[in-house]
């Protein structure tokens, strides 16, 4: 059977044809469909949304110890979370198979950075696997389980945005059983006090060595011998890129990256005459190669920033006077355009905070989600942005030394306060800092597309545990000032944040909308302008709603006057509050003159 | 690789990119070729530009195609047509909706435009441009959101497949309900009147 599937799709089967009984994940693009597709295709396998990333890591690791194949994916950044973990059960080694996916993304479409987590798998001396396709993105899922036991090492998948997001056909297998084992006592193994992380040390050390052999038999390190004396060495996506552009070069094609065939490099660049070196961003292969005492060249034809792509491969292979001439563009790109950048949604209750926080003219600092995006003009009101988590801690310090002289708010989505706002506002309370948070609940994952999480109500199979309440453990916290608003209500979000920031010690506002997404489309009657009775004064255009657009009519100075798309107005009625004519109406109420 | 038929489909948030794209690669599975097609996820749905990019041939290496490489130009709003007329080939043939979306940023500053006529600009730059009213067609059927599958009609004549694969992949990637109205788009857009192409 064949079948086309996205390289998130096809670990989902490698997954399941490997026999996984456990799947643990935070979503985050571009690794969350490999557990959306798990709940939804292959439900023999218990797959669940952790709060966050290092707990995800440590159930799976519960899961290994007591003997089952666990699967783990985040994405790149969430790495960062996980990490403590990652460290010292790469010390323990496993039981149960165990397999980390960490989806990088080179380019930063969806992301704050575009950091390079190969180095992870260096770092953490465990085997590394880098797909090339779909195909091989099954393919190495089933095979990291393999090596997991037979070296008793966690092993990572390194996918990238284009392995994950694209798709390829693959063909499909039937499953087996996982290993069948239980839990064995062994604290020699599991406890790692130091005396025994130190035994264990040894033991990394020596499976090492034991991988380095292996590196050099495996087949998913293999030379494509097409009498070229030309030789590149490559792996993921760029391997792809470099096929396209020279696919009568040898190549060198790098599948298990950590650790490197040196060896069979080695032997490779020996018999060519030149031999480049194509990886997306960090020169990872080249520094190691050339710290074997191998030349090669690499980054410094192909550069460090960003993705690669067919054209920058070209590019590099021409710099490195390997091809004569690359293919150029016969139609000159459009000047002048202007950007369509990601806006909220009609309706987003994210709309109303910002508007009112913009008007507040406050300094705020904020987090990662859909309200993001309040840092776009025409909102322009948001002040920081850095990690998951960060908005509390940061607003704390600002705070602290009164960066700012219009005071502090610190602005988080609800995923993102039970992923790592919840010790920012227990700092807040401990050290008793006078910062404002405003949680924005809108009861969804939203920028990820919709997940459940603890203040849901529901799981990612589908059970409904019931809601995790915010201002509940905000109060177990020691917070004292707790408040909550309708942010669709401007006045009173005016009032609100004022007040809160005016009292001592910290205080917490919890906006009470849902996302109008998810999880049910919400649409209540829309509202139109009154042309007749619009002045084209453009407050409205300031909420920047994709449902208010300029009409062909305008006023005396050329400035457009409103018209609502009613088709995707949700009635918020947020522009009908900003609007000084109070021109706009409920579609109702309109009477056409 | 040159007997590859690279397919770029662009729009805005919402408008059905994606789906359009995985009907064609479908088809060029069940057609017997390899194929891949990449997009980027995230961002784009909340009403940002979306591309997908569809390449079919007998061996598919990478799954992005290059500037000025397209053979097809799909674009279901006319400035993102023009945003994306670089990276058709100079033989390639654009098909474009005649549906303009302005977005808040355009009309909350005075900083952006949009073009007055993006085709006539796209058709200074390109030589195979066809406009398609495929907004007004798909209001004739009753339903906006069918612009994609209009769209995919008229392309449909410059790919090697059969009506019949076509329209079971619709079947197979189309919610039930909606399978008979978007195989009449289909239709009227296959329809749709076409200028040669020169290879
Ligand atoms: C460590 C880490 N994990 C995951 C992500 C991906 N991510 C970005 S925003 C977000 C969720 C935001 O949800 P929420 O805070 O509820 O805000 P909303 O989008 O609903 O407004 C996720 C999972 C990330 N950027 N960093």
């Amino acid at each position: 059977m064949r079948e086309l599937m996205s390289g998130n799709e096809a670990v989902a089967r490698g997954a399941y044809e490997a026999g996984v009984k456990l799947a643990a994940a935070y979503p985050g693009t571009p690794s969350t469909e490999i557990l959306e597709t798990l709940s939804a295709r292959y439900r023999s396998i218990y797959s669940q949304w952790s709060p966050n990333e290092k707990v995800a890591f440590e159930v799976g690791i519960g899961a290994s110890i007591g003997g089952a194949r666990a699967l783990v994916t985040m994405k790149h950044v969430g790495v960062n979370v996980a990490a403590d973990p990652l460290m010292t059960f790469a010390y323990t080694g496993v039981n149960g198979g165990f397999v980390l996916v960490s989806a990088d993304d080179p380019e930063m479409h969806s992301s704050q950075n575009e950091q390079d987590n190969r180095y992870y798998a260096k770092f953490a001396q465990i085997p590394m696997l880098e797909p090339s396709d779909s195909q091989e993105s099954k393919d190495m899922v089933v095979t990291a389980f393999e090596m997991s036991e037979i070296f008793d090492t966690p092993v990572m998948l390194r996918m990238t945005t284009r392995i994950s997001h694209s798709k390829g056909i693959v063909a499909i297998n039937n499953p087996v059983a996982g290993p069948d084992r239980k839990f064995v006592k062994d604290p020699s193994k599991y406890v790692m006090i130091p005396s025994n992380a130190r035994n264990r040390h040894v033991v990394v050390a020596e499976r090492l060595e034991k991988l380095r052999h292996f590196t050099e038999e495996t087949p998913y390190n293999r030379i494509e011998d097409n009498g070229s004396r030309i030789g590149v060495i490559t792996g993921g996506v760029s391997y792809q890129y470099a096929k396209e552009v020279a696919p009568d070069f040898d190549y060198l094609k790098i599948g298990l990256s950590f650790p490197l065939p040196l060896k069979k490099i080695e032997q490779f660049v020996k018999s060519h005459d030149k031999v480049i070196v194509v990886e997306e961003l960090e020169p990872y292969y080249e520094e190691q190669i050339r710290a074997a005492g191998i030349m090669v060249e690499g980054k410094k034809y192909m550069g460090q920033l960003g993705e690669l792509s067919p054209k920058r491969v070209a590019e590099g292979f021409l710099r490195a006077g390997l091809i004569d001439e690359v293919h150029a563009a016969s139609i000159t790109p459009q000047e002048d355009m202007f950007p369509r950048p990601p806006v909220l949604c009609p309706g987003c209750p994210h709309r109303g905070a910002f508007t009112a926080l913009k008007k507040l003219k406050v300094t705020v600092t904020g987090d990662i989600g859909c309200y993001t995006l309040g840092v776009m003009k025409p909102l322009n009101a948001l002040d920081t942005c850095i990690c998951m988590g960060a908005s509390i801690g940061n607003a704390i310090g600002m705070e602290r030394v009164k960066g700012s002289d219009k005071g502090t708010v610190a602005v988080i989505g609800d995923s993102t306060f039970f992923h790592s706002g919840i010790t920012g506002i227990l700092d807040a309370v401990y050290n008793q800092s006078n910062v404002t948070t405003i949680i924005l609940d809108n009861r969804a994952t939203a920028m990820t597309g919709g997940q459940q999480h603890p203040g849901t109500g529901s799981t990612l199979m589908g059970e409904r545990p019931g809601r995790v309440e915010i201002d509940e453990v905000v109060k177990a916290l020691g917070v004292k000032n707790i408040r909550k608003l309708d942010a669709y209500q401007l006045e009173e979000a005016l009032d609100v944040i004022k007040e809160e920031m005016e009292k001592p010690g910290p205080s917490v506002i919890i906006t009470t909308r849902p996302c109008v997404l998810m999880p049910k489309r919400i649409m209540e009657e829309p509202y139109v302008v009154d042309l007749d009775a619009c002045t084209g004064c453009g407050a409205c255009f300031q909420i920047s709603c994709p449902a208010i657009a300029a009409s062909e009519r305008t006023n005396k100075h050329g400035h457009p006057l409103a018209v609502i798309d009613d088709t995707i107005c949700t009635g918020c009625t947020l522009c009908a509050q900003v609007c000084p004519e109070e021109c706009i109406i409920l579609k109702s109420q309109f009477v056409e003159a | 690789m040159d007997n590859t038929q690279n397919i770029l489909i662009v729009g805005v948030g919402g408008q059905g990119v994606l789906l359009a794209s995985e009907i064609i690669s479908a088809a060029a599975m069940n057609g017997g070729l390899d194929v891949k097609k990449s997009e980027v996820h995230g961002m784009s749905q909340r009403g940002g530009v979306v591309s997908s990019h569809v390449r079919i041939g007998p061996k598919v290496y990478s799954p992005v195609i290059e500037y000025g490489q397209a053979d097809i130009l799909m674009a279901f709003e006319q400035a993102e047509g023009l945003r994306a007329v670089d990276w058709m080939k100079a033989t390639g043939v654009a098909v474009i909706s005649t549906t303009k979306l302005v977005p808040a940023i355009v009309t909350s500053s005075k900083a952006f435009n949009y073009p007055d006529d993006p085709i006539a600009d796209m058709k200074k730059k390109a030589k195979h441009v066809i406009a398609v009213p495929a907004d007004k067609i798909a209001g004739e059927l009753g339903n906006p959101r069918l612009v994609n599958t209009i769209l995919l009609g008229v392309c449909s004549n410059y790919m090697p497949f059969s009506t019949e694969l076509w329209q079971q992949m619709i079947r197979e990637k189309v919610k039930e309900r909606f399978v008979d109205i978007n195989l009449k788009a289909f239709d009227r857009g296959r329809e749709v009147k076409l200028t040669a192409v020169g290879a």
